[in-house]
């Protein structure tokens, strides 16, 4: 029947199964931001450090001169993730601000809940928006990476004598995705601005960062450093690289306080997100 | 269609729902009542928004306790408020809540093209949803729960902030998608004439319970008849006496009052007690009744004339 048929009609054809929601709910938040000119030009900045990287493992691997200061090792991929930090931090607020706060504001979660969508397809859905693209800046250009090592060196020596490296920088990656994106979606959860929730997400980071460094400074130890989530990050991802620890904190407690983000995150999750708001 | 058997819903102190128990059959339905009669409350804890304390509730014959995604697969949900996806298009924010229910894409696409015209949107469909005017998000409201063709309509007050005009156009969509689509639904409002326009059933809520029920020609036929009555004298007073006497009374926009006369007695009665309470009758007519003095009745008068 042609559209200019202006009449309504019955429904016959395939209904998918209720399950595939999540899909639906991230792919349309993927090409939202896809189509966003800024946005594009973000994700294209936060690939230049791959670029640098890149051309240093090429003059590594081609010139012998420049191979006794720019040889890649384990340590070079730590580097390289670490630095993609201020672009998690930029595509985090950028991304996961509004995931659910522009929703509250709209008052979409009764239209979402009132399909065949669970809470949790729900969330599922908009953490994997910011998921993706957080792998995307981390994850996919630190094993590309790797592939170029290969590439240019034209062996496997150095996947080889690291052989423990691929493993390393996905567990990393997943690790920073995992407790950002839990972080994020619930603060997300919290407000209708997304706005106030870009604040609220630098200020939880710069604050416990700061309160570590002022605790440092007078304690002259780095035993505190689990009061910062930056800083239990870089305590974690030095024992998944096989690095020595650079804080004094015990790597199980830092690791218990990205646990403990991830669970609150997920219990702020399990109250907000509701089809009705009920104020007793 | 659906079925509540003795569902509580307590929000802190408030009891929202006091153990209704109620079916809505097929077709088109009007859940009645003033503000905080409980309507609202009803359908979203027929969605499963709301957990009742007690009770049970089923939605086309699937329990909503365990069978709530089936459910709402199979239903649709036109909201009171405003809400809608952000930053979409309404065409693109049509076909997504078609995919969300599971259509496919391109069935969707094309689903939401032709809702949105069917609801009046074709010339408007490619514009943000955010720069749409009262009446448009309360037409693109009712085109997303269409889309996917669902077997039931939940329609809470679908005619909201709209002007006369577009209330009147909202209002013969109504009509059409019940009586000539065929499509059930349930039409929440306290509106009596969008109930009576669009619905051949409803359901008059009052306080968290059910206060009368059946079709509106049934509840508007027997039981009775009514008048108007315009008199010189202290109203107030004549209408507590008429009250007391079990004739419901109520005003109009005018200075005519309607009253309810019980099966059993007449015109004579009304007479009989201005004359006692010293009332100059000046205009007495036989009127017909309509679905205002069935919900008066049901709420002022306890639905003596509906039960009689």
């Amino acid at each position: 029947m042609p559209i200019h048929d202006q009449s309504y009609r019955r429904y016959a054809g395939e209904r998918r199964p209720v399950r595939s929601a999540w899909m639906v709910i991230a792919r349309a938040g993927l090409m939202s931001f896809l189509s966003r000119k800024a946005f594009l030009g973000l994700l294209i900045v936060a690939w230049i450090p791959f670029v640098v990287r890149a051309s240093q493992l090429f003059l590594a691997s081609n010139f012998s001169q420049a191979a006794t200061f720019l040889a890649p090792s384990a340590q070079t991929f730590r580097d390289f993730l670490g630095q993609q930090g201020i672009f998690v931090f930029l595509v985090t607020i950028y991304v996961g601000a509004g995931l659910i706060a522009n929703d509250r504001r709209a008052n979409a979660l009764q239209l979402y809940l009132s399909k065949p969508v669970t809470r949790a397809e729900y969330i599922l859905g908009k953490m994997s928006v910011l998921a993706v693209f957080l792998l995307a800046i981390t994850w996919l250009p630190a094993i590309l990476l790797l592939i170029l090592q290969i590439a240019f060196s034209g062996s496997f020596t150095f996947l080889k004598d690291n052989t423990s490296l691929i493993a390393s920088v996905t567990l990393y990656c997943l690790l920073t995705v995992i407790v950002i994106t839990f972080g994020m979606t619930a603060l997300s959860s919290l407000s209708r601005s997304s706005r106030f929730v870009g604040i609220m997400f630098a200020g939880v980071l710069i604050f416990s960062d700061a309160m570590f460094n002022a605790l440092r400074f007078i304690t002259g130890s780095t035993a505190i450093s689990w009061v910062s989530v930056q800083a239990s990050l870089d305590q974690v991802g030095d024992v998944i690289f096989r690095q020595a620890p650079r804080h004094q904190t015990p790597v199980a407690v830092s690791f218990l306080v990205l646990l403990a983000v991830v669970v609150l995150s997920a219990s702020v999750l399990e109250r907000r997100v509701r089809g009705v708001e009920v104020v007793a | 269609m659906v079925t509540l058997d003795d569902v509580t819903v307590v929000y802190g102190k408030n009891q929202a729902l006091a153990g209704v128990a109620v079916q809505f059959p097929a077709g088109a339905v009007g859940l009645l009542g003033p503000n905080g009669a409980g309507k609202s409350t009803m359908i979203k804890a027929l969605l499963g928004f709301v957990v009742p304390t007690t009770g049970q509730m089923h939605v086309l014959g699937l329990d909503v306790r365990y069978k709530a995604p089936e459910i709402r697969a199979r239903i649709g949900y036109m909201p009171e408020n405003d809400s809608h996806i952000p930053g979409m298009n309404a065409v693109t924010f049509v076909a997504y809540c078609g995919q969300l229910s599971g259509l496919p894409p391109v069935d969707a696409m094309q689903r939401a093209h032709e809702v949105l015209y069917y609801v009046g949107l074709g010339e408007a469909r490619y514009r943000n949803v955010e720069t749409y005017s009262t009446g448009m998000k309360q037409r693109i409201k009712l085109a997303q729960a269409l889309v996917h063709d669902p077997d039931l309509l939940f329609l809470d007050e679908p005619t909201n902030g709209m002007d006369p005009k577009g209330r009147d156009e909202m209002l013969a969509l109504i009509h059409d998608l019940g009586h000539n689509k065929q499509v059930n639904l349930i039409l929440s409002s306290h509106l009596l004439p969008d109930v009576e326009h669009t619905c051949d059933h409803v359901i008059v809520m009052d306080k968290g319970r059910i206060a009368t029920q059946g079709p509106i020609a049934a509840l508007k036929g027997t039981g009775g008849s009514v008048f108007e009555l315009r008199i010189k004298g202290d109203l107030p007073r004549f209408v507590d006496v008429l009250r007391t006497e079990g004739l419901e009374a109520h005003g109009t926009d005018d200075d005519v009052m309607r009253v309810l006369v019980p099966a059993g007695r007449t015109a004579r009665d009304v007479f009989s007690l201005a004359s006692t309470h010293g009332v100059q009758v000046r205009h007495l007519r036989p009127s017909v009744p309509t679905l205002e003095d069935v919900f008066v009745d049901a709420i002022e008068g306890g639905g003596s004339r509906a039960h009689s």
